[in-house]
Parts: C-alpha cells; sequence; structure tokens
C-alpha cells in the first residue's frame, strides 16, 4: 500500500466511523440487558446451593471418573472442521503458540 | 495425634479416601462428606456462573463431571473468585474426549474476556471529536490507547457465533470459520462485537503502539475494514487516548 | 475514628438489589458487602461500592483470608483486603475462625479448626498481623459446624474469649450458626449464648439454613444462606439481644437471593426484635 493510499483509506474510514457514531452514538444501549451482574463470579461465605441431602448424597462429590454423554447444545451445532478443512490438532496447536497465554 | 490441614484437605478431593481420624464427624465420618460436598457444589457453581456458555454448550449432566475434574486437578490458586478458570480454556484443550469440540477453549476463553472486562479498571473513552480536529491527512500517524477492559482475541473457530447462539433467542446456527472477537466495556457490561476478518491483528498492533496507518499495513488483510473495525472500537469506548506521532 | 455500625439492621448486599436498595432502604440502616467481590480493579461492582459508602456505612466481612490456615496470612490477599476497607470507608471488618487455603489451594468453604493451644497461638498471631496490617480492630465470626475434633480441649467460646483477650479483636456472633453447631453437634445453642464473651460483640448474623436427616435419623442443619431466616433462629436472636442490648443485626442471604421485597421483610424482622428491647437497656459497644 503507497503512502498515499494509506493516508487516503485511514482518513476515509475515520471519516465514516464518526459518521457512523454520530448516526448511532450509544453503543447498542438494549444488548446491556444481556449481561451484567451474573459475569462476576463471587465469593459468599454459605455452603454451596443445592447441597440438599449434603450429608448423606455421594452424587456431589464422587470422583474424578467423567465420560462425555450426548448432551446441551454442542449437539445441535454441527462445526467437524475448519473451513480451511486444516485437521483439528494442528489448527490448535497454532492457535494455541498464536494466543496470549493465561498466567 | 492432631489432625493437619494437609490430611484434611487431601481427603476433602479425594472422595476414596476415609475421612480422617481424629474428627468427631458421625458413623464412617459421614459428616466429614458435609465439606466434601460444599467444596465441590461451590467451586462447581462458580465455574458454571464463569462459563455459562460452555455449560450450556455441554449440558448439565457434562459440566458437573467435568467440573468435578478441573476443581481437584486445578484448585483456585486465589481466595478472589471472580479470578477463577484462568485455566479452564487449556484444561478443556488438553481432555481428549473433547477432541471433537475442538471450539470449546476458545468460547472460554471469551468468556475469560468477557469477566475480565467487567472488572477492569475504569478509564473514560476518548471524545471522538478529537479525532475530528485532526487534519484528514495526518490520521494515519495517530496511535492510541487502549481502554483497560477491552480485549482482543482471534479464534479458528466462530467463537462469536457460538456464543451469540448460546446467550441470543433468534442467532442463527454457526456456521464453520475463523471469527476475531473485540470485547469493549462501553458502561458496566462487556460488549463483545464480531471484527472483520483481520481486526485482532489490528487491534493488537494498535495495543503494541503502532499508528493507525503501520497497523493497517502490518496485519496484510486486502480489503480490511477498517471503517467498521475503528466505529466498533469508538462505540465501544475502546480508546482513552489519542496523539498524533510525526 | 472510624464510622461505626449502628444498632440497627443491615443486609448483604447483592448486587441485583442496588436501584431498590438506594431508592427505599426501609428498615435498613447499613450494609456488609464480601471483601472478595470487591478485588477487581474497576467496573460496576466499585461504583456499586462507593455510591453506597457514600450514603450508609458498611461492614466489609472477608471469606477468604483463611485465618485459622496453618500455612502463612496470603500478604497479597491481606493488601487487597486492606485496599476494599478503604474504598468502603469501612465501619467494621470481619473475618471467620476457619480456614480455607492450604498448599496454594483455596477451598471456598469455611473448614473447622480443632480448639488446641497450637491453634490459639496461630490465630492470635494471624488476627495480630490482620489488625497491625488494617490498623483498626478486626471482629472474628463464630463457624458453623458439622463436626468436631477430638484434639480439642477448649470449647468454642471459651475459645473465642481468649482470642479476644490476646489480641483485642472484637467478634460477630452469628446465632444461625451457634443454632446449627449446636444442633449437629448435639449442644445447647442457649448455653453456647451464655458462655459467649457477649461484651465483645460488635455485631449479629442471622441466616437461613437447610434441614435435613443423616442416616442415623439425627438432624443435620446445612449453612445454606437460601432460605428465610428459621424461626428457631429468631428466637435465639431475642435471647441473646435480651442479654447483650441492643447490636448491629445483618441478615444474610446467598443462595436462590429472593426479591428486594422479601429480603426488606427480613430486614424488618431484625427490626422489630431491636425494638422489642426495653428502651432504656444499656446500649454499650464492644469497643
Amino acid at each position: 500500500m503507497s503512502n498515499t493510499m494509506k493516508t487516503m483509506t485511514v482518513a476515509a474510514s475515520v471519516a465514516a466511523a464518526l459518521g457512523a457514531m454520530a448516526a448511532a452514538p450509544a453503543h447498542a444501549q438494549a444488548k446491556e440487558k444481556c449481561y451484567g451482574v451474573s459475569l462476576a463470579g463471587e465469593n459468599d461465605c454459605a455452603a454451596g446451593p443445592g447441597t440438599t441431602c449434603a450429608g448423606t448424597s455421594t452424587v456431589n462429590y464422587q470422583g474424578n471418573a467423567w465420560t462425555l454423554v450426548d448432551k446441551g447444545t454442542c449437539t445441535d451445532m454441527k462445526l467437524p472442521a475448519m473451513a480451511d478443512g486444516t485437521p483439528r490438532h494442528g489448527s490448535l496447536d497454532a492457535l494455541d503458540r498464536d494466543l496470549p497465554k493465561d498466567a | 495425634m492432631g489432625v493437619s490441614q494437609a490430611s484434611f484437605s487431601a481427603a476433602l478431593f479425594d472422595p476414596a479416601m476415609a475421612a480422617p481420624s481424629g474428627l468427631v464427624s458421625g458413623p464412617e465420618g459421614r459428616r466429614f462428606n458435609v465439606y466434601r460436598n460444599n467444596v465441590v457444589v461451590s467451586l462447581t457453581e462458580a465455574l458454571k456462573t464463569g462459563f455459562p456458555v460452555i455449560a450450556r454448550l455441554l449440558g448439565d449432566e457434562n459440566i458437573d463431571g467435568l467440573a468435578r475434574l478441573y476443581l481437584r486437578t486445578h484448585p483456585p490458586t486465589t481466595p478472589v473468585m471472580q479470578r477463577f478458570g484462568d485455566t479452564f480454556p487449556d484444561f478443556l484443550a488438553s481432555l481428549d474426549q473433547l477432541d471433537h469440540l475442538g471450539y470449546l477453549p476458545d468460547v472460554a476463553r471469551l468468556e475469560l474476556a468477557l469477566r475480565r472486562a467487567y472488572h477492569a479498571a475504569d478509564a473514560a473513552a476518548v471524545d471522538p471529536a478529537q479525532l475530528a480536529e485532526i487534519p484528514p491527512e495526518k490520521l494515519a500517524n495517530v496511535t492510541v490507547t487502549l481502554a483497560p477492559a477491552v480485549q482482543i482475541l482471534r479464534s479458528d473457530w466462530p467463537i462469536h457465533a457460538i456464543w451469540a447462539y448460546n446467550t441470543q433467542p433468534d442467532a442463527p446456527t454457526p456456521q464453520p470459520g475463523a471469527q476475531d472477537v473485540l470485547v469493549t466495556r462501553p458502561g458496566f457490561d462487556p460488549v463483545p462485537d464480531l471484527l472483520p476478518a483481520g481486526g485482532a491483528a489490528f487491534f493488537a498492533a494498535l495495543q503494541g503502539g503502532a499508528p493507525i496507518g503501520t497497523a493497517l499495513e502490518a496485519i496484510g488483510t486486502p480489503d480490511f475494514d477498517l471503517t467498521r473495525a475503528l466505529t466498533l472500537a469508538l462505540q465501544g469506548g475502546a480508546f482513552t487516548a489519542i496523539s498524533l506521532t510525526e | 475514628m472510624h464510622p461505626t455500625l449502628p444498632n440497627a439492621p443491615g443486609i448483604g448486599f447483592k448486587p441485583q438489589h442496588f436501584a431498590e436498595l438506594t431508592a427505599d432502604p426501609g428498615p435498613v440502616a447499613w450494609i456488609e458487602v464480601h471483601a472478595e467481590n470487591y478485588m477487581g480493579d474497576g467496573g460496576r461492582p466499585q461504583a456499586q461500592l462507593a455510591h453506597l459508602a457514600d450514603r450508609m456505612p458498611v461492614s466489609v466481612h472477608g471469606v477468604g483470608l483463611s485465618i485459622g490456615g496453618e500455612d502463612p496470612l496470603d500478604r497479597d490477599h491481606l493488601d487487597r483486603l486492606a485496599r476494599v476497607v478503604d474504598r468502603a470507608g469501612a465501619a467494621s471488618v470481619s473475618e471467620h475462625l476457619a480456614w480455607s487455603s492450604h498448599g496454594g489451594a483455596y477451598f471456598n468453604d469455611l473448614l473447622p479448626l480443632p480448639y488446641t493451644d497450637a491453634t490459639l497461638a496461630r490465630v492470635a498471631a494471624h488476627i495480630d498481623q490482620v489488625q497491625d496490617r488494617l490498623a483498626r480492630p478486626i471482629l472474628l465470626e463464630n463457624p458453623s459446624s458439622y463436626l468436631s475434633f477430638t484434639e480439642s480441649t477448649w470449647s468454642e467460646t471459651d475459645f473465642l474469649a481468649e482470642l479476644t483477650r490476646r489480641t483485642g479483636c472484637g467478634l460477630l456472633l452469628d446465632v444461625n450458626n451457634v443454632f446449627i453447631s449446636a444442633t449437629n453437634l448435639g449442644l445447647g445453642a442457649t448455653d453456647y449464648i451464655d458462655t459467649f464473651p457477649l461484651d465483645r460483640v460488635g455485631e449479629i448474623h442471622v441466616g437461613g439454613h437447610d434441614r435435613e436427616t443423616d442416616e442415623t435419623g439425627a438432624p443435620l442443619l446445612i449453612d445454606s444462606h437460601g432460605k428465610p431466616v428459621a424461626d428457631p433462629v429468631w428466637t435465639l436472636l431475642d435471647y441473646t439481644l435480651a442479654r447483650s442490648g441492643p447490636r448491629p443485626v445483618l441478615v444474610e442471604w446467598d443462595n436462590d437471593v429472593p426479591d428486594w421485597l422479601v429480603l426488606r421483610d427480613e430486614a424488618t424482622r431484625a427490626a422489630d426484635a431491636l425494638d422489642r428491647l426495653p428502651e432504656r437497656m444499656e446500649t454499650r459497644r464492644w469497643a
């Protein structure tokens, strides 16, 4: 990209973005209701919720064995492979390298 | 002989172990199980609260079992529960059973990003009028400071579509494809926006201090929709300062 | 001087009640927040806390310091607590007689302690450290118990009394916890109150519990904070207040958080309990 092209592209885009802001300044305020306090991740000093039969049931603290069962919305989605056909393992490895790691 | 906290905590996480001796805890130490239960239930709930889309994708039965496994192998390392789950995306990526759901780790990263944005420091966004005052021919030399709440994600998976499908009533079924996402926090509630292709690299370059024009060149995405990217950033209050470099 | 909590009802603050609480607090004269929920950098939690702190006394209630832990106190966490106390202009700071971390892992539950000389020395040292860092006394809360330790040589009430003597800390008396522990351990709840150092009590908690039956048919109460306060706990509050005199009384409701009006009604019951006290009852504070 030539410097002139770049300068023109940026100038045009900033102007257009400012125009869009003038037309719809508030960022979709209606969206606000979708999130909120449930995101917070809270501490409390109570025993865990849903502890009914807590003293006697083994359901909640049983061992580590876990087998995936066909449940949840992932069963409605068909996302078998990358759009470019990259095998899953290769692409995920690449992804791991690119993404900032959590501390 | 006393009950050490090492033995107490080991037995908390291993239901196959007997309750520590030295406790008055009912037949077969059953009252000890109340603590076992409380720990697992409270941490499971914390994980499901932090990752509602992962919980929905997998369903209750799976997420409960998965949470048990996670919290025993990766117990929280801080008492601040808003930070619990930092290692959850990598944990999801490590499980063979989830190989066929390769998008889960990146969706979890998006959920972590939303929570981080929620708690990020406040910062006033620049007035867009400041940009309007800069001579058009110099706009390519503008550098920006991103708000602490801004989070940039790129994925080989359609993470924004998956997130929307699981949080919004009329969202379409996700289609395969890579997606970049910009998380902003215009008020108190984080907003994840789908970026045009190349958008994550563009904002990462800005974050690294590159002027707008340099960032645009650096990403090497022909036909990058710069207008859309800038509009989303301005609407989300993503810029807290702009300055002109020579 | 720090502000103090009034001898009036308070509630455990939940963000979803913010608008209603600020519009019409009703009998609610003060709030309590869990310190850990305000350890982020900004956003809604800090904005709500700042707004509320301008309008009513705030009690900062830590749940994660692990004061009873065998490990050293987490200094970073103590610093975070100090920051929240400062931001809230806290009228009171409290923590628990319990541990919740060990070997770098945090269990998100308040775990029990044996009442021995060794525990006493360790907890007292930790309380000293907290009070030195915060430059103020804290209140320590009695736990809800599901079991006890054969090695214990102190009763819980004597143990707490000795801690206040050694450290100068005050006490947060949770009468729901007293009722839960007494039921689970087969002890007398009023006996506990009778031997509790009530002159050191700076705050009282009430909250809901779940009632279950264990495999021997014995009642097992769980400290779930997910229901209205049970009638026998209200009765125990009356019994306590009649002996302690008026105190700040907090209603805790952490799970299945109800609509504001339901929580406000619980605060009204606490107000009624305080109103029933004889008018000229001594109103001295713990410190």
